[in-house]
Protein backbone atom coordinates (compact mmCIF):
# COMPACT_ATOMS: atom_id res chain seq x y z
CA UNK A 1 0.00 0.00 0.00
CA UNK A 2 2.86 2.13 0.38
CA UNK A 3 2.71 3.38 -3.72
CA UNK A 4 -1.07 4.34 -2.73
CA UNK A 5 -2.13 8.24 -2.18
CA UNK A 6 -2.65 7.71 1.48
CA UNK A 7 -6.45 8.55 1.50
CA UNK A 8 -7.29 5.65 -1.25
CA UNK A 9 -5.07 3.71 0.60
CA UNK A 10 -7.31 3.95 3.57
CA UNK A 11 -10.48 1.95 1.64
CA UNK A 12 -8.84 -0.88 0.91
CA UNK A 13 -7.65 -1.52 4.63
CA UNK A 14 -3.82 0.16 6.04
CA UNK A 15 -2.46 -2.71 8.01
CA UNK A 16 -0.80 -5.74 6.04
CA UNK A 17 -3.46 -8.15 6.95
CA UNK A 18 -4.37 -9.58 3.34
CA UNK A 19 -7.69 -10.52 5.09
CA UNK A 20 -8.60 -7.28 6.30
CA UNK A 21 -7.56 -5.98 2.44
CA UNK A 22 -9.85 -8.68 1.08
CA UNK A 23 -13.22 -7.62 3.57
CA UNK A 24 -12.53 -3.77 2.56
CA UNK A 25 -12.57 -4.77 -1.14
CA UNK A 26 -15.92 -6.72 -0.84
CA UNK A 27 -17.52 -4.01 1.30
CA UNK A 28 -16.39 -0.81 -1.00
CA UNK A 29 -17.27 -3.37 -4.11
CA UNK A 30 -20.91 -4.24 -2.42
CA UNK A 31 -21.43 -0.59 -1.83
CA UNK A 32 -20.73 0.10 -5.57
CA UNK A 33 -22.82 -2.80 -6.51
CA UNK A 34 -25.45 -1.58 -4.14
CA UNK A 35 -25.59 2.27 -4.97
CA UNK A 36 -25.61 1.67 -9.05
CA UNK A 37 -27.69 -1.57 -9.01
CA UNK A 38 -29.79 -1.80 -5.84
CA UNK A 39 -33.42 -1.10 -7.54
CA UNK A 40 -32.22 -3.30 -9.61
CA UNK A 41 -31.29 -6.55 -7.54
CA UNK A 42 -34.82 -5.06 -5.81
CA UNK A 43 -36.47 -5.75 -8.68
CA UNK A 44 -34.95 -9.36 -9.54
CA UNK A 45 -35.90 -10.21 -6.09
CA UNK A 46 -39.65 -9.11 -6.68
CA UNK A 47 -39.99 -10.79 -10.08
CA UNK A 48 -38.64 -14.13 -8.70
CA UNK A 49 -41.53 -14.06 -6.10
CA UNK A 50 -44.05 -12.75 -8.70
CA UNK A 51 -42.87 -15.71 -10.45
CA UNK A 52 -42.67 -18.46 -8.31
CA UNK A 53 -46.52 -17.72 -6.85
CA UNK A 54 -47.50 -17.73 -11.22
CA UNK A 55 -46.14 -21.11 -11.49
CA UNK A 56 -48.69 -22.07 -8.68
CA UNK A 57 -51.28 -20.17 -10.49
CA UNK A 58 -50.76 -22.04 -13.22
CA UNK A 59 -51.17 -24.72 -11.46
CA UNK A 60 -54.12 -24.26 -10.02
CA UNK A 61 -55.75 -23.29 -13.09
CA UNK A 62 -54.53 -26.31 -15.26
CA UNK A 63 -56.17 -28.32 -12.09
CA UNK A 64 -59.29 -26.77 -12.02
CA UNK A 65 -59.68 -26.84 -16.15
CA UNK A 66 -58.33 -30.76 -15.33
CA UNK A 67 -61.44 -31.18 -12.28
CA UNK A 68 -64.02 -29.29 -14.85
CA UNK A 69 -63.09 -31.63 -17.91
CA UNK A 70 -63.31 -34.73 -15.65
CA UNK A 71 -66.58 -33.87 -14.10
CA UNK A 72 -67.89 -33.01 -17.45
CA UNK A 73 -66.98 -36.50 -19.09
CA UNK A 74 -68.30 -38.29 -15.68
CA UNK A 75 -71.61 -36.87 -15.67
CA UNK A 76 -72.39 -35.05 -19.16
CA UNK A 77 -71.48 -38.18 -20.89
CA UNK A 78 -70.68 -35.74 -24.29
CA UNK A 79 -70.45 -37.92 -27.28
CA UNK A 80 -66.40 -36.28 -27.99
CA UNK A 81 -64.06 -34.48 -26.11
CA UNK A 82 -65.23 -31.51 -24.19
CA UNK A 83 -62.17 -29.79 -24.01
CA UNK A 84 -62.01 -27.41 -26.89
CA UNK A 85 -65.36 -25.98 -26.28
CA UNK A 86 -63.89 -25.43 -22.09
CA UNK A 87 -61.05 -23.59 -23.04
CA UNK A 88 -63.00 -21.40 -25.65
CA UNK A 89 -66.11 -20.95 -22.29
CA UNK A 90 -62.78 -20.21 -20.27
CA UNK A 91 -62.55 -17.04 -22.32
CA UNK A 92 -65.75 -16.06 -22.26
CA UNK A 93 -66.38 -12.26 -21.75
CA UNK A 94 -69.25 -9.75 -20.25
CA UNK A 95 -69.27 -6.50 -21.48
CA UNK A 96 -70.63 -4.18 -18.62
CA UNK A 97 -73.43 -1.42 -19.91
CA UNK A 98 -72.48 2.29 -20.48
CA UNK A 99 -72.53 4.39 -17.26
CA UNK A 100 -72.22 7.77 -18.68
CA UNK A 101 -75.67 8.41 -18.27
CA UNK A 102 -76.42 5.85 -14.53
CA UNK A 103 -79.93 6.36 -15.15
CA UNK A 104 -81.61 2.52 -15.72
CA UNK A 105 -78.23 1.01 -15.43
CA UNK A 106 -79.69 -1.47 -12.66
CA UNK A 107 -81.61 -3.22 -15.18
CA UNK A 108 -79.18 -2.51 -18.50
CA UNK A 109 -76.68 -5.06 -16.20
CA UNK A 110 -79.64 -7.35 -15.02
CA UNK A 111 -80.17 -7.72 -18.82
CA UNK A 112 -76.42 -8.27 -19.52
CA UNK A 113 -76.08 -10.82 -16.71
CA UNK A 114 -79.66 -12.69 -17.41
CA UNK A 115 -78.07 -13.57 -20.60
CA UNK A 116 -74.98 -14.55 -19.82
CA UNK A 117 -76.61 -16.72 -17.52
CA UNK A 118 -78.63 -18.27 -20.07
CA UNK A 119 -75.44 -18.27 -22.52
CA UNK A 120 -73.41 -20.28 -19.95
CA UNK A 121 -76.45 -22.90 -19.30
CA UNK A 122 -76.86 -23.64 -22.95
CA UNK A 123 -73.32 -24.59 -23.45
CA UNK A 124 -73.31 -26.46 -20.56
CA UNK A 125 -76.07 -27.93 -21.76
CA UNK A 126 -74.24 -28.78 -25.00
CA UNK A 127 -70.96 -30.31 -23.27
CA UNK A 128 -72.90 -32.19 -20.71
CA UNK A 129 -76.04 -33.64 -22.61
CA UNK A 130 -76.77 -36.24 -20.30
CA UNK A 131 -76.82 -34.20 -17.11
CA UNK A 132 -79.76 -33.22 -15.17
CA UNK A 133 -81.08 -29.89 -13.49
CA UNK A 134 -79.22 -29.91 -10.48
CA UNK A 135 -75.98 -31.49 -12.19
CA UNK A 136 -76.33 -28.55 -14.67
CA UNK A 137 -76.23 -26.14 -12.09
CA UNK A 138 -73.33 -27.81 -10.17
CA UNK A 139 -71.44 -28.04 -13.74
CA UNK A 140 -71.90 -24.44 -14.23
CA UNK A 141 -70.29 -22.98 -11.01
CA UNK A 142 -67.85 -25.51 -11.61
CA UNK A 143 -67.08 -23.76 -14.83
CA UNK A 144 -67.32 -20.42 -13.51
CA UNK A 145 -64.61 -21.07 -10.83
CA UNK A 146 -62.65 -22.76 -13.28
CA UNK A 147 -63.32 -19.51 -15.26
CA UNK A 148 -62.06 -16.82 -12.43
CA UNK A 149 -58.80 -19.42 -11.94
CA UNK A 150 -57.66 -18.55 -15.32
CA UNK A 151 -58.86 -14.95 -15.15
CA UNK A 152 -56.63 -14.59 -11.83
CA UNK A 153 -53.38 -16.36 -13.91
CA UNK A 154 -53.61 -14.46 -17.21
CA UNK A 155 -54.06 -11.20 -14.87
CA UNK A 156 -50.67 -11.78 -12.84
CA UNK A 157 -49.36 -13.05 -15.68
CA UNK A 158 -49.76 -10.16 -17.67
CA UNK A 159 -48.73 -7.82 -14.70
CA UNK A 160 -44.94 -9.95 -14.90
CA UNK A 161 -44.77 -10.18 -17.93
CA UNK A 162 -44.79 -6.23 -18.80
CA UNK A 163 -42.79 -6.13 -15.44
CA UNK A 164 -40.13 -8.01 -17.37
CA UNK A 165 -40.33 -6.11 -20.32
CA UNK A 166 -40.62 -2.63 -19.20
CA UNK A 167 -37.89 -3.28 -16.18
CA UNK A 168 -40.12 -1.01 -14.29
CA UNK A 169 -40.02 -1.64 -10.61
CA UNK A 170 -43.52 0.23 -9.85
CA UNK A 171 -45.28 -2.45 -12.06
CA UNK A 172 -43.44 -5.52 -10.22
CA UNK A 173 -44.28 -3.52 -7.22
CA UNK A 174 -48.18 -3.17 -7.35
CA UNK A 175 -48.72 -6.71 -8.47
CA UNK A 176 -46.08 -7.59 -5.69
CA UNK A 177 -47.82 -5.91 -3.18
CA UNK A 178 -51.12 -7.70 -3.80
CA UNK A 179 -49.87 -10.98 -4.28
CA UNK A 180 -50.55 -12.69 -1.04
CA UNK A 181 -54.48 -11.52 -0.89
CA UNK A 182 -54.52 -12.78 -4.74
CA UNK A 183 -53.40 -15.90 -3.70
CA UNK A 184 -55.92 -16.15 -1.08
CA UNK A 185 -58.52 -15.81 -3.50
CA UNK A 186 -57.02 -18.09 -6.11
CA UNK A 187 -56.70 -20.80 -2.83
CA UNK A 188 -60.50 -20.24 -2.35
CA UNK A 189 -61.53 -20.52 -6.26
CA UNK A 190 -59.97 -23.76 -6.12
CA UNK A 191 -61.78 -25.31 -3.38
CA UNK A 192 -64.80 -23.83 -4.40
CA UNK A 193 -64.43 -25.75 -7.28
CA UNK A 194 -63.73 -29.12 -5.89
CA UNK A 195 -66.81 -28.40 -3.77
CA UNK A 196 -69.04 -26.98 -6.81
CA UNK A 197 -67.73 -30.51 -8.69
CA UNK A 198 -69.09 -32.95 -6.80
CA UNK A 199 -72.26 -30.62 -4.87
CA UNK A 200 -71.05 -30.02 -1.31
CA UNK A 201 -72.92 -27.24 0.37
CA UNK A 202 -70.53 -24.19 0.72
CA UNK A 203 -69.93 -21.51 3.87
CA UNK A 204 -72.29 -19.01 1.45
CA UNK A 205 -74.91 -21.92 2.00
CA UNK A 206 -75.88 -20.82 5.37
CA UNK A 207 -78.66 -18.72 4.96
CA UNK A 208 -80.25 -21.15 2.47
CA UNK A 209 -79.64 -23.90 4.67
CA UNK A 210 -81.77 -21.69 7.68
CA UNK A 211 -84.02 -21.20 5.38
CA UNK A 212 -84.64 -24.48 4.02
CA UNK A 213 -84.38 -25.86 8.10
CA UNK A 214 -87.31 -23.74 8.90
CA UNK A 215 -89.52 -24.84 5.60
CA UNK A 216 -89.12 -28.08 6.30
CA UNK A 217 -92.16 -29.97 6.60
CA UNK A 218 -94.62 -27.55 4.26
CA UNK A 219 -94.96 -27.20 0.92
CA UNK A 220 -92.78 -24.67 -1.43
CA UNK A 221 -93.81 -22.94 -4.54
CA UNK A 222 -91.63 -21.37 -7.19
CA UNK A 223 -92.30 -17.55 -6.89
CA UNK A 224 -89.55 -16.11 -8.88
CA UNK A 225 -87.04 -17.20 -10.98
CA UNK A 226 -85.20 -20.36 -9.37
CA UNK A 227 -86.65 -19.42 -6.21
CA UNK A 228 -89.07 -21.15 -3.99
CA UNK A 229 -91.12 -20.12 -1.02
CA UNK A 230 -93.06 -21.66 1.83
CA UNK A 231 -96.25 -20.48 4.12
CA UNK A 232 -94.70 -21.15 7.64
CA UNK A 233 -96.78 -20.48 10.69
CA UNK A 234 -94.54 -18.89 13.80
CA UNK A 235 -95.72 -17.75 17.00
CA UNK A 236 -99.13 -16.75 15.26
CA UNK A 237 -97.20 -15.20 12.41
CA UNK A 238 -97.06 -16.20 8.33
CA UNK A 239 -93.70 -16.33 7.30
CA UNK A 240 -93.04 -16.96 3.57
CA UNK A 241 -89.45 -18.48 4.65
CA UNK A 242 -87.78 -17.63 0.90
CA UNK A 243 -84.42 -19.39 -0.80
CA UNK A 244 -83.04 -20.42 -4.38
CA UNK A 245 -84.02 -23.56 -5.57
CA UNK A 246 -82.13 -26.63 -4.70
CA UNK A 247 -79.84 -28.46 -4.30
CA UNK A 248 -77.77 -27.35 -7.22
CA UNK A 249 -75.49 -24.42 -7.17
CA UNK A 250 -77.59 -21.66 -7.68
CA UNK A 251 -78.37 -17.67 -6.07
CA UNK A 252 -81.77 -17.33 -7.80
CA UNK A 253 -83.15 -13.80 -7.57
CA UNK A 254 -84.08 -13.07 -4.31
CA UNK A 255 -85.13 -9.37 -5.28
CA UNK A 256 -88.26 -10.65 -7.71
CA UNK A 257 -89.05 -13.53 -5.22
CA UNK A 258 -89.38 -10.71 -2.11
CA UNK A 259 -91.00 -8.11 -4.62
CA UNK A 260 -93.66 -10.72 -5.61
CA UNK A 261 -94.51 -11.70 -2.27
CA UNK A 262 -94.74 -7.96 -1.45
CA UNK A 263 -97.51 -7.34 -4.45
CA UNK A 264 -99.20 -10.52 -3.73
CA UNK A 265 -99.80 -9.17 -0.15
CA UNK A 266 -100.55 -5.73 -1.27
CA UNK A 267 -97.64 -4.18 1.07
CA UNK A 268 -98.91 -5.84 3.89
CA UNK A 269 -95.68 -7.47 5.19
CA UNK A 270 -94.59 -6.25 8.51
CA UNK A 271 -90.93 -7.04 8.29
CA UNK A 272 -88.39 -8.52 6.61
CA UNK A 273 -85.55 -10.59 8.22
CA UNK A 274 -82.34 -11.68 5.60
CA UNK A 275 -79.97 -14.24 6.34
CA UNK A 276 -76.51 -14.13 4.70
CA UNK A 277 -72.74 -15.33 5.01
CA UNK A 278 -71.17 -11.98 5.53
CA UNK A 279 -67.05 -12.01 5.36
CA UNK A 280 -65.57 -11.58 8.59
CA UNK A 281 -62.80 -9.69 10.00
CA UNK A 282 -59.14 -11.52 11.08
CA UNK A 283 -59.54 -12.32 14.70
CA UNK A 284 -63.14 -12.94 14.43
CA UNK A 285 -64.27 -16.76 14.88
CA UNK A 286 -66.26 -18.20 11.60
CA UNK A 287 -69.62 -18.91 12.60
CA UNK A 288 -70.19 -15.54 14.33
CA UNK A 289 -73.53 -14.03 14.32
CA UNK A 290 -74.33 -10.61 14.30
CA UNK A 291 -77.95 -8.61 14.08
CA UNK A 292 -78.15 -5.21 12.29
CA UNK A 293 -81.13 -3.37 9.69
CA UNK A 294 -80.45 -3.82 5.52
CA UNK A 295 -80.60 -5.94 3.05
CA UNK A 296 -78.23 -8.66 3.28
CA UNK A 297 -77.31 -9.79 0.23
CA UNK A 298 -74.13 -9.65 -2.15
CA UNK A 299 -73.15 -10.05 -5.52
CA UNK A 300 -73.59 -6.93 -8.53
CA UNK A 301 -76.02 -4.79 -6.38
CA UNK A 302 -79.11 -5.77 -8.62
CA UNK A 303 -81.48 -8.21 -6.26
CA UNK A 304 -80.49 -5.64 -3.63
CA UNK A 305 -81.62 -2.46 -5.35
CA UNK A 306 -84.95 -4.30 -6.07
CA UNK A 307 -85.07 -4.98 -2.04
CA UNK A 308 -84.32 -1.71 -0.95
CA UNK A 309 -87.16 -0.64 -4.03
CA UNK A 310 -89.81 -2.59 -2.55
CA UNK A 311 -89.01 -2.20 0.92
CA UNK A 312 -88.88 1.72 0.85
CA UNK A 313 -91.92 2.17 -1.05
CA UNK A 314 -93.94 -0.19 1.22
CA UNK A 315 -92.25 1.53 4.51
CA UNK A 316 -90.65 -2.32 5.29
CA UNK A 317 -88.12 -2.52 7.76
CA UNK A 318 -85.47 -4.88 6.43
CA UNK A 319 -83.38 -6.91 9.39
CA UNK A 320 -79.98 -8.55 8.57
CA UNK A 321 -78.71 -11.51 10.26
CA UNK A 322 -75.31 -12.62 8.88
CA UNK A 323 -72.90 -15.39 9.46
CA UNK A 324 -69.53 -14.30 9.78
CA UNK A 325 -66.69 -16.48 7.71
CA UNK A 326 -63.73 -15.83 5.63
CA UNK A 327 -63.54 -15.93 2.21
CA UNK A 328 -62.12 -18.88 1.27
CA UNK A 329 -64.51 -20.62 4.08
CA UNK A 330 -67.74 -19.10 2.16
CA UNK A 331 -66.64 -20.90 -1.60
CA UNK A 332 -65.17 -23.96 0.11
CA UNK A 333 -67.41 -27.06 1.73
CA UNK A 334 -69.00 -25.73 4.99
CA UNK A 335 -67.26 -25.67 7.78
CA UNK A 336 -68.63 -27.15 10.74
CA UNK A 337 -68.93 -24.34 13.16
CA UNK A 338 -70.81 -22.88 10.13
CA UNK A 339 -73.39 -25.63 10.41
CA UNK A 340 -73.99 -25.16 14.06
CA UNK A 341 -74.23 -21.65 13.62
CA UNK A 342 -77.73 -22.12 12.10
CA UNK A 343 -79.73 -23.21 15.00
CA UNK A 344 -78.67 -20.04 16.43
CA UNK A 345 -79.47 -18.19 13.93
CA UNK A 346 -83.25 -19.79 13.64
CA UNK A 347 -83.36 -18.59 17.94
CA UNK A 348 -82.62 -14.96 16.94
CA UNK A 349 -85.22 -14.83 13.68
CA UNK A 350 -87.44 -16.51 16.00
CA UNK A 351 -87.06 -13.93 18.86
CA UNK A 352 -87.36 -10.71 16.40
CA UNK A 353 -90.10 -11.83 15.26
CA UNK A 354 -91.72 -11.99 18.53
CA UNK A 355 -90.00 -8.63 19.32
CA UNK A 356 -90.61 -6.73 15.91
CA UNK A 357 -93.79 -8.10 14.98
CA UNK A 358 -97.39 -8.65 16.05
CA UNK A 359 -99.88 -11.80 16.09
CA UNK A 360 -101.74 -11.98 12.79
CA UNK A 361 -98.73 -10.13 11.01
CA UNK A 362 -97.26 -11.46 7.36
CA UNK A 363 -93.40 -11.27 7.41
CA UNK A 364 -90.83 -12.57 5.14
CA UNK A 365 -87.98 -14.51 6.56
CA UNK A 366 -84.93 -14.87 3.25
CA UNK A 367 -81.95 -17.22 3.45
CA UNK A 368 -79.66 -15.34 0.64
CA UNK A 369 -76.82 -17.43 -0.78
CA UNK A 370 -75.57 -20.37 -2.97
CA UNK A 371 -78.15 -23.34 -2.30
CA UNK A 372 -75.62 -25.92 -3.48
CA UNK A 373 -75.54 -29.50 -1.70
CA UNK A 374 -78.83 -28.13 0.03
CA UNK A 375 -82.28 -29.35 -0.54
CA UNK A 376 -85.64 -27.94 0.58
CA UNK B 1 -54.84 -23.04 -23.91
CA UNK B 2 -52.10 -21.37 -25.68
CA UNK B 3 -49.16 -20.60 -23.14
CA UNK B 4 -46.98 -18.30 -24.20
CA UNK B 5 -45.04 -17.21 -20.88
CA UNK B 6 -41.84 -18.59 -21.44
CA UNK B 7 -40.88 -21.82 -19.30
CA UNK B 8 -39.19 -20.21 -16.07
CA UNK B 9 -35.44 -20.84 -15.97
CA UNK B 10 -34.59 -22.80 -13.06
CA UNK B 11 -30.91 -21.28 -12.31
CA UNK B 12 -29.86 -18.22 -13.84
CA UNK B 13 -26.39 -18.24 -15.80
CA UNK B 14 -25.76 -14.92 -13.61
CA UNK B 15 -26.00 -16.77 -10.04
CA UNK B 16 -24.14 -19.53 -10.93
CA UNK B 17 -21.22 -17.41 -12.11
CA UNK B 18 -21.52 -15.83 -8.71
CA UNK B 19 -21.81 -19.23 -6.99
CA UNK B 20 -18.94 -19.88 -8.97
CA UNK B 21 -16.59 -17.12 -7.64
CA UNK B 22 -17.62 -17.74 -4.27
CA UNK B 23 -16.99 -21.55 -4.46
CA UNK B 24 -13.51 -20.78 -6.12
CA UNK B 25 -12.11 -18.10 -3.48
CA UNK B 26 -13.45 -20.69 -0.61
CA UNK B 27 -11.14 -23.06 -2.03
CA UNK B 28 -8.18 -20.61 -2.65
CA UNK B 29 -8.95 -19.85 0.79
CA UNK B 30 -9.18 -23.05 2.08
CA UNK B 31 -5.80 -24.01 0.41
CA UNK B 32 -4.16 -20.98 1.75
CA UNK B 33 -5.26 -22.01 5.23
CA UNK B 34 -4.13 -25.56 4.49
CA UNK B 35 -0.86 -24.12 3.78
CA UNK B 36 0.08 -21.78 6.50
CA UNK B 37 -0.88 -24.23 8.81
CA UNK B 38 1.45 -27.15 7.65
CA UNK B 39 4.10 -24.55 7.91
CA UNK B 40 3.31 -23.61 10.78
CA UNK B 41 3.39 -20.02 9.73
CA UNK B 42 1.06 -17.01 10.49
CA UNK B 43 -1.23 -19.08 12.46
CA UNK B 44 -3.67 -16.13 13.34
CA UNK B 45 -4.15 -15.10 9.23
CA UNK B 46 -4.45 -19.09 8.46
CA UNK B 47 -7.62 -19.60 11.04
CA UNK B 48 -9.23 -16.71 9.33
CA UNK B 49 -8.65 -17.86 5.83
CA UNK B 50 -10.10 -21.51 7.30
CA UNK B 51 -13.12 -19.62 8.66
CA UNK B 52 -13.39 -17.77 5.38
CA UNK B 53 -13.48 -20.90 3.11
CA UNK B 54 -16.04 -23.04 5.05
CA UNK B 55 -18.11 -19.99 5.48
CA UNK B 56 -18.11 -19.50 1.37
CA UNK B 57 -18.17 -23.30 1.15
CA UNK B 58 -21.61 -23.46 3.33
CA UNK B 59 -23.26 -19.95 1.11
CA UNK B 60 -22.50 -21.70 -1.75
CA UNK B 61 -23.48 -24.84 -1.01
CA UNK B 62 -26.53 -22.93 0.14
CA UNK B 63 -27.12 -20.96 -2.92
CA UNK B 64 -27.25 -23.97 -5.17
CA UNK B 65 -29.32 -26.16 -3.16
CA UNK B 66 -31.80 -22.82 -2.62
CA UNK B 67 -31.81 -22.01 -6.94
CA UNK B 68 -32.60 -25.84 -7.09
CA UNK B 69 -35.61 -25.00 -5.97
CA UNK B 70 -38.59 -26.18 -3.63
CA UNK B 71 -40.75 -27.98 -5.42
CA UNK B 72 -42.66 -25.16 -7.44
CA UNK B 73 -46.55 -26.18 -5.59
CA UNK B 74 -47.24 -28.08 -2.97
CA UNK B 75 -50.50 -30.46 -4.37
CA UNK B 76 -53.73 -29.36 -2.87
CA UNK B 77 -55.21 -30.61 0.01
CA UNK B 78 -58.83 -32.11 -0.27
CA UNK B 79 -60.71 -31.57 2.69
CA UNK B 80 -62.59 -34.54 4.41
CA UNK B 81 -66.16 -33.73 4.32
CA UNK B 82 -68.63 -35.95 6.35
CA UNK B 83 -72.10 -36.79 5.97
CA UNK B 84 -75.02 -37.06 8.82
CA UNK B 85 -77.75 -39.09 8.36
CA UNK B 86 -80.83 -39.33 10.64
CA UNK B 87 -83.71 -40.96 11.50
CA UNK B 88 -86.36 -39.07 12.02
CA UNK B 89 -88.42 -41.43 14.17
CA UNK B 90 -85.96 -43.06 16.33
CA UNK B 91 -83.47 -40.63 16.19
CA UNK B 92 -80.93 -43.32 14.98
CA UNK B 93 -77.47 -41.46 13.70
CA UNK B 94 -74.90 -42.39 11.30
CA UNK B 95 -71.74 -40.15 10.04
CA UNK B 96 -70.13 -41.32 6.83
CA UNK B 97 -68.05 -39.63 4.45
CA UNK B 98 -69.44 -37.59 1.77
CA UNK B 99 -70.75 -39.11 -1.57
CA UNK B 100 -71.56 -37.33 -4.94
CA UNK B 101 -75.19 -36.68 -4.83
CA UNK B 102 -75.98 -36.30 -1.05
CA UNK B 103 -77.81 -32.81 -0.66
CA UNK B 104 -79.44 -31.68 2.82
CA UNK B 105 -82.52 -33.07 3.10
CA UNK B 106 -82.35 -35.71 1.20
CA UNK B 107 -83.94 -39.04 2.04
CA UNK B 108 -81.45 -41.82 1.94
CA UNK B 109 -82.19 -45.79 2.70
CA UNK B 110 -84.41 -47.18 5.24
CA UNK B 111 -83.25 -46.96 8.81
CA UNK B 112 -80.97 -49.71 10.38
CA UNK B 113 -83.48 -49.64 13.19
CA UNK B 114 -86.47 -49.21 12.43
CA UNK B 115 -87.08 -49.73 8.86
CA UNK B 116 -87.79 -45.87 8.50
CA UNK B 117 -86.87 -43.35 5.58
CA UNK B 118 -83.42 -41.81 6.48
CA UNK B 119 -82.37 -37.94 5.82
CA UNK B 120 -79.05 -36.57 5.14
CA UNK B 121 -79.34 -33.71 8.29
CA UNK B 122 -76.20 -32.54 7.57
CA UNK B 123 -73.28 -31.85 5.31
CA UNK B 124 -69.95 -30.54 6.80
CA UNK B 125 -65.78 -30.76 7.04
CA UNK B 126 -64.18 -30.51 10.37
CA UNK B 127 -61.13 -28.24 10.01
CA UNK B 128 -58.11 -29.08 11.69
CA UNK B 129 -57.03 -25.99 14.45
CA UNK B 130 -53.49 -25.15 14.02
CA UNK B 131 -51.62 -25.13 17.09
CA UNK B 132 -50.55 -21.09 18.04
Amino acid sequence: MDYMIPQLAGLFGTGDNIVSLIFQLVFTGMFVVFMFYGQRVQMIVMLREVESHLRRLKFMRDDGRKVAVETIKQIGKPVGDPSDRIDQFMEYIAITPQTMDPSGIVWKLEHILDVRDDRFKDEVKLMAPEADETQLNNLENTLEAAMALHMIYKVIRHFYLLGKKTLSLYVIMQIQMVLPLIMQQAEAYIQALRAFSVGQPIGDGAGPLVAAKLMQGYKSKEVAKDMIAAKVPIDGRTAYVLKAKGPGGNVGKPGDGIRNIIKEKKGKISTIIMIDAALKLEGEEPGEIAEGVGAAIGGPGIEQFKIEDATTTNKIPVNAIIVKQDLGDAVSPMRKEIFDAVDPVITRIKRLILERTKKGDNIIIAGIGNTIGIGQ
Amino acid sequence: MTENVEPVRRISPFLLVIILIVFILSLSALFMAVQSISNQKDLINSYSFLAIGVFGLAISAYMLLQTKGKPTHAALELPRVLTTLECPKCDFKSVRDFQRNDYVFKETGPCEKCNEQMKITAIYREVKKKKS
